[in-house]
Parts: C-alpha cells; sequence; structure tokens
C-alpha cells in the first residue's frame, strides 16, 4: 500500500491528522505530537479478550453469591456479601453512597461483562451481532465507571482497620475477588475496539475503507 | 496530501470519537453522521469549557462540607469517636498504620486537590489561548483522568466498615453526612474531566498562525 493511500487518523487528545502505520505484533502507534496511544496491535485479541471475559463473569457470580468478609468479636459474629454490604448503607439512609458503590462495584462491572460477551461470542463464531456500534458507544461511556480495582484496595484498607478490634474471617468472595481484579485487567489490556471495527466493515463488503 | 503539522478539524476533518473513523466535514450546522457506527460528528465536544467549569464550581462547593462534615462514626462499649477524613486519617498513623494512613491520605486529600487545581488550571489555560507547555499540560491531563477513580476508595471502605461492623452495642460503624459530599466531589470531578476536550488545548496553535 501506497502510504497516501493508508487510512487517515486523527489523535483523540491534540486532533492531528496523520496516516496510520502497519504495526509489528505487540507494537502501539503513539501520536507524533502528544504522544497519546493511538492504536496497538495485540495479537489474537478476540480470543484473549473472549477467555477472560468469560472467566470474569464466573468469578463475578462466585464474588456475588459468597459473603466477602466476616468478624467475630467474642463469639457475636457478622459477615456480608457485596450487595449486603450496599443494602446495609442503603438501609443506614446513605442512599447516595450507597447507589454509588452498587453502580461502580457492581452494576457497571455486570453490564461491562455482560456487554462484552454479547457481542464477542457471536463474532468468535462468525456473526456480527445486532447493535455492535450503539453497544461500543455504550462501553465507551461507562468504561470509567467500573471500579472493581479500587475496590480491592477498599477491601484491603478495611482488612488492615478491622483486624486490630477483630478476628475476620474471610469469604470465598474475597479470594475470587482478587481473581475478578486481575481479570478485568486482562481484559482491558488484551480488547481492542479496532478489531470489532474491522469485523463491521468485513460485513459491509468493504464498503468503507 | 495532509499537513502533518495540523489538525484534523482545520484540514476539513472529523474524527468519530466512538470508532474513530476519519471523515471529511466542512461545517458543524449540518450535524453530519458517521458512516461506520452512526455517530453524531463534532470537531470538539460541545459546550466543554462551559459544562467543565460548571462541575468544577459544583465540585469546589461541595469540597469543604466533604472535608469539614463528619466522614464515619464509630462506637464501641467504652469509646465513641466521630472522624473526618483528616482525622480518620489521623488516627491511622497514630494507630500504627502509617502505611495504610499515606495510601488513604494520596486518594482522599491529595488526588482531589490535585484534580480541582489542575482542571481549574487548563480550562484557564485554554481560554487565554495559551500555547506554553503543551506537552506538560496534556500529561497532567492524563494524570487527572487517570487517578479521579482511586478517590473512591474511602466511599468503599466506608460501605465496606459500615454494613461488617454491626455488632449490637458491642461495635458499630456509622456513614456520616460528610460522605454524601466527598461522594458527590468526586462524581463531580470525574464528569468535570470527561467533559474538559484536551483538543482545545492544542487549537491555540492553529489560531496563532491564522493571525
Amino acid at each position: 500500500m501506497k502510504n497516501d493511500e493508508r487510512p487517515l487518523i486523527a489523535c483523540p487528545q491534540c486532533d492531528l491528522l496523520m496516516r496510520e502505520i502497519p504495526l509489528p505484533s505487540k507494537g502501539a502507534a503513539c501520536c507524533c505530537r502528544c504522544g497519546a496511544t493511538l492504536y496497538r496491535n495485540l495479537p489474537d485479541s478476540l480470543n484473549r479478550s473472549l477467555a477472560f471475559s468469560i472467566s470474569s463473569a464466573i468469578l463475578f457470580i462466585i464474588v456475588n453469591s459468597f459473603p466477602l468478609l466476616g468478624i467475630n468479636l467474642q463469639g457475636n459474629a457478622n459477615a456480608v456479601t457485596l450487595l449486603q454490604a450496599v443494602q446495609s448503607l442503603w438501609d443506614q439512609g446513605m442512599h447516595l453512597v450507597s447507589s454509588l458503590t452498587f453502580i461502580t462495584a457492581i452494576f457497571v462491572p455486570a453490564l461491562e461483562m455482560g456487554l462484552m460477551l454479547y457481542l464477542l461470542v457471536p463474532i468468535r463464531i462468525g456473526l456480527v451481532p445486532p447493535g455492535v456500534s450503539p453497544i461500543m458507544r455504550l462501553l465507551q461511556i461507562i468504561k470509567p465507571w467500573g471500579m472493581v480495582e479500587v475496590f480491592m484496595l477498599g477491601i484491603l484498607v478495611s482488612l488492615v482497620k478491622l483486624v486490630q478490634d477483630f478476628r475476620i474471617i474471610p469469604g470465598v468472595a474475597l479470594w475470587s475477588f482478587v481473581g475478578l481484579t486481575v481479570m478485568l485487567a486482562a481484559v482491558a489490556s488484551s480488547f481492542n475496539p479496532r478489531d470489532i471495527w474491522a469485523h463491521l466493515d468485513k460485513d459491509n463488503d468493504g464498503k468503507i475503507d | 496530501m495532509i499537513d502533518p503539522a495540523s489538525s484534523a478539524a482545520a484540514q476539513g476533518f472529523c474524527a468519530c470519537h466512538v470508532c474513530g473513523l476519519v471523515v471529511p466535514m466542512h461545517n458543524e450546522e449540518s450535524p453530519a453522521r458517521c458512516p461506520r457506527c452512526n455517530t453524531t460528528l463534532r470537531f470538539r465536544k460541545p459546550d466543554s469549557m462551559m459544562r467543565c467549569w460548571a462541575l468544577l464550581i459544583a465540585a469546589y462547593l461541595f469540597y469543604l462540607p466533604a472535608n469539614l462534615l463528619t466522614m464515619m462514626e464509630t462506637g464501641t462499649l467504652i469509646s465513641y469517636r466521630k472522624d473526618t477524613i483528616l482525622s480518620g486519617i489521623i488516627h491511622l498513623w497514630n494507630n500504627g498504620n502509617p502505611g495504610i494512613a499515606v495510601i488513604v491520605f494520596i486518594a482522599s486529600i491529595m488526588v482531589p486537590i490535585f484534580k480541582l487545581i489542575v482542571l481549574t488550571l487548563l480550562l484557564l489555560s485554554v481560554r487565554r489561548g495559551s500555547r506554553w507547555g503543551l506537552k506538560h499540560r496534556i500529561q497532567l491531563y492524563r494524570i487527572v483522568e487517570m487517578v479521579g477513580r482511586w478517590s473512591m476508595l474511602d466511599i468503599y471502605v466506608l460501605t465496606i466498615l459500615a454494613a461488617l461492623v454491626q455488632i449490637q452495642s458491642m461495635a458499630t460503624v456509622k456513614a456520616g453526612t460528610g460522605s454524601i459530599f466527598f461522594g458527590a466531589v468526586v462524581v463531580l470531578t470525574m464528569f468535570a474531566a470527561m467533559e474538559f476536550d484536551p483538543r482545545m488545548m492544542w487549537d491555540s496553535l492553529r489560531e496563532k498562525e491564522s493571525v
């Protein structure tokens, strides 16, 4: 391909207009003016992000089915699941804070995993699911609001605070939560939106270049 | 041929903010849609400056009550204490957890202040059409986007403790009003960072050239 026929690309952070360059495997293209990462060549991105999405969905179900943490003080014990923690704060009248935790630690991660599976499973078997564009847009909008890794740090800080006064009973969900954090990070680093758009272009018989 | 030193907008191109496709577009009056993903195309985020200012001012207003009001109430058989964000951190520091105290200090005090100040400076610099330190400013913007979410730490710690430490009369933890304002500051500054369009900073290069 001649230089002038390569597709145009505009840097999302400084709007410099450039032409795409072919990348080696695992390479990344950066904007030559502001240094923003423009796109990456992630080998086997579809398969990997699908695999990581499935494992994170399984871990997510485990996380939400079992108690996260339990405490014991002289025979008096209390244990909560993630949803019960949100519920308990709601019952204490802290509706805003409770909703914030629900949205960022439960709802958005669940929605993100669901949408990823909806996109990736059909594409993996060679179909294009309806509504790819609005779903990609939605994924882009909700992405900053999924904060599983911050919640993980929150659990660790809580543990350190609790360990002085209580005997702590770590729940199954706690270990699964560690796994979930790692898996979601793996999804984020293996998913390449460009592959999805490339599939869409192929489906349109190369109508758009 | 494209000009290798000029923005897409200056050359009549608009990049779709969802799929990245670059489409020729000559005026924004007739709203065009991306031929690939059907998103409405815009050269810049609409009303970016105004929305960002509004969210930022709201965040400033909530910042004081967030830091002055009680974040967490802790009661045991022998003691009862009300903690603001800062007094909670000092309590942690004095009770043998300086490491955790530093983490909470960074997430709950440093990050929100940093975000408020940097976003204010970025907005002022865009308004003045400043060309100074573009590379540093874009880096500041990236840091703001990256670290903002970690302020939620205190909200999560509060959720976990207030839910878990409910052992009748022996030990209870309750969330205080300060947490509502603190949560609002985190959310407002995150929205403000999203509304800010960093491409506006680089538009100053184009304006100065054409004069």
